[in-house]
């Protein structure tokens, strides 16, 4: 079991240190300029201003040189500075990230408590009007556009119905509390503001269902498919042939075998709630890790693009290494392989 | 389940048609969408009533009516006929993305595991590397970084679309090439290049295109999703993403965000069901239930 978390471990290590590399290739060979969308047209007509400019952030040195700068830094936990806020990005991400955990948490939360029961009801009413409605359900959830069902939510419950409250995370008249660990949610709890709590809470509302949608149908679908695969084995024969009950048979057999492929995807899941959240962010206003990925990507923030994918990557390796230690856990066979 | 009487369930034997009907019933649907957006694509000029790009400032944000039957955007443009245009982009970046993505992928991944070894270990594990960037993420950097233009973001997706073909087909290959059919071709003395791809991939090519259908509908997603954030194509093309984007703001006037919506949607349900539907024909434990 050692040797098995370490090489998984070692591997992991080495599978960060490589994507680092490559975002920084990419970032560093493809044609976007940030001088130009910097220094605007009249600026970079002087070659002077330009130089001054390459020259301030280091874009004047040797490729390996700016990687190896790059790299150390990063071992220091020094991620650049963004070239739009001028800020350190690693602060920039600190302020930013708090929102989209918060959000991605709550909408994982939603879909696993709505998916799992709803994949094992569908698998063992097959058939039923159950069934039906969880396959279109899940359906729907993974063929709809993130974008356009937050635009949907939002026209509907904000605009038509008027039964949930704008986009941002707290409504223009509500004192933001004290940041403690920037998640509201707590913040407020913890501070006994329970109204701002509401209000945040509210807020939250639309924007999770929005980005639970696609996860939602993603575990509805596979905990669906696991379940049936496990009913159908010799062992639940067995066991509803031993006179055990149904809810026996169904929560302590065929349950736990059928995990294994949802643990899987709720790991990744839950990494990529954080990625989809570029979609939901926009349309909600949502101060998030999302809405400053995309507003570094368009302005061509090289060191913020480095960073946040390096981060989001690392969090990519780390779930997977997690998911790979569960499976050891869950199922002693994949340790002796 | 209590007591010893307990109901008998007869199987109603449904007749052919209506067995037919149930399993692949929404197969022919999703084939159905499908083929119906491919027609209207290619025959776009003649379908469309108005010019996608004709603006009319007197008649925008017209609700929709018997002369424009989707209403007319922002710049009076005819909401329909952009949808119409729109499908266009949308189903042409799908197909190149996933058939060029894919034939990479599944070429490298049968590589690879007909290699084994060193070379299979380098192949699989920059497959492994590509795979822990969030496409979306990766995809916009690059997106980002090339410039806006359709091209463009088709390169930026094609960077991130093939290390899942890969994978499946790594696994398919490995499962296949311990068969005795392979063995025979061996000693035959057929080269690997032949027998990857003339005995072993006609053989393992069932999943492949569950994948590949599946997958059709996720890059529309995905290229809608970038168009929406102003990564996809040049304003003013008729592109189902941009049109969302361009109707965000306009709660009242739903018609310009919402049918472009609903389009898409359609599409990847289309997909979704022919994919669905081809993976339970090609498993006969699925076929047999």
């Amino acid at each position: 079991m050692i040797r098995y978390v370490s090489s998984r471990l070692a591997m992991a290590a080495v599978m960060v240190v490589l994507a680092t590399l490559v975002i920084f290739l990419i970032s560093n060979t493809v044609p976007g300029d940030p001088v130009l969308t910097q220094l605007g047209d009249l600026a970079a007509s002087n070659p002077a201003t330009v130089a001054e400019f390459r020259h301030k952030w280091g874009l004047d040195l040797p490729l390996w040189d700016r990687y190896w700068i790059f790299l150390s830094g990063l071992a220091h936990g020094d991620f650049g500075v963004s070239i739009v806020s001028r800020r350190p990005v690693l602060e920039d991400i600190a302020d930013y990230a708090p929102a989209t955990v918060e959000l991605a948490s709550v909408a994982f939360l939603l879909s696993l408590v709505v998916g799992l029961p709803l994949g094992v009801m569908a698998a063992v009413k097959r058939d039923s009007w159950i069934d039906h409605v969880a396959r279109a359900l899940s359906l729907v959830g993974v063929s709809a556009p993130t974008f356009w069902l937050a635009f949907v939510m939002l026209a509907v419950f904000y605009g038509a119905l008027d039964v949930a409250p704008g986009p941002g995370r707290l409504d223009p008249v509500s004192f933001p509390p004290a940041r403690i660990t920037g998640l509201l949610l707590i913040d407020t709890a913890l501070q006994g503001d329970w109204d701002t709590f509401h209000d945040a809470l509210a807020h939250l509302v639309l924007p999770s269902i929005v980005l639970a949608g696609a996860t939602l149908g993603l575990i509805t679908r596979t905990t669906r498919a696991a379940m049936l695969e496990a009913l159908s084995q010799d062992y639940v024969r067995v066991a509803k042939a031993k006179g055990l009950r149904a809810r026996i048979v169904v929560m302590g057999h065929a349950l736990p075998n059928a995990m294994l492929p949802v643990v899987t995807l709720g790991g990744l899941a839950y990494a990529n709630l954080l990625a989809g959240a570029v979609m939901t962010e926009t349309v909600f206003s949502w101060p998030g890790l999302g809405r400053y990925t995309f507003q570094s990507a368009v302005s061509v923030d090289f060191p913020a693009i480095m960073a946040i994918t390096a981060i989001v990557a690392a969090i990519f390796v780390l779930v997977n290494f997690l998911v790979d230690l569960s499976y050891a856990l869950l199922d002693p066979r994949v340790v002796k392989k | 389940m209590s007591g010893i009487a307990q109901r008998i369930v007869v199987p109603v034997v449904a007749s052919p048609s209506r067995r037919w009907l149930r399993r692949y019933g929404l197969a022919a649907a999703g084939a159905a969408i499908i083929v119906a957006w491919l027609l209207l694509a290619i025959f776009a000029p003649w379908a469309a009533p108005y010019d996608p790009n004709f603006v009319d400032v007197a008649g925008r944000l017209k609700p929709p009516s018997s002369v424009h039957w989707l209403g007319t955007d922002a710049l009076g443009r005819d909401v329909a006929s952009r949808i119409i245009y729109g499908a266009r982009i949308s189903l042409l970046v799908g197909f190149t993305v996933v058939l060029i993505g894919g034939l990479f992928g599944t070429l490298l991944g049968g590589a690879a595991a007909y290699m084994r070894g060193w070379a299979e270990e380098a192949l699989m594990r920059l497959t492994d590397l590509v795979f822990c960037f969030p496409p979306i993420i990766l995809a916009m950097a690059i997106a980002a970084a090339l410039g806006i233009g359709t091209g463009n973001t088709m390169i930026a997706m094609l960077v991130v679309w093939w290390p899942k073909f890969s994978r499946l087909a790594r696994s398919l290959v490995i499962t296949q090439r311990s068969l005795e059919y392979v063995e025979a071709a061996q000693t035959i003395g057929f080269g690997p290049a032949h027998i990857l791809l003339r005995q072993i991939l006609p053989n393992a090519v069932g999943p492949l295109i569950v994948l590949v259908t599946l997958d059709l509908g996720n890059a529309i997603l995905v290229f809608a999703g970038l168009s929406f954030l102003g990564l996809g194509v040049v304003p003013p093309t008729a592109e189902w993403g941009a049109m969302v984007a361009e109707g965000r703001e306009l709660v009242q006037q739903w018609w310009v965000a919402t049918f472009p919506g609903i389009a898409i949607l359609s599409v990847v349900m289309g997909f979704n069901f022919v994919g669905d539907g081809l993976r339970d024909w090609l498993d006969p434990h699925a076929r047999n239930r």
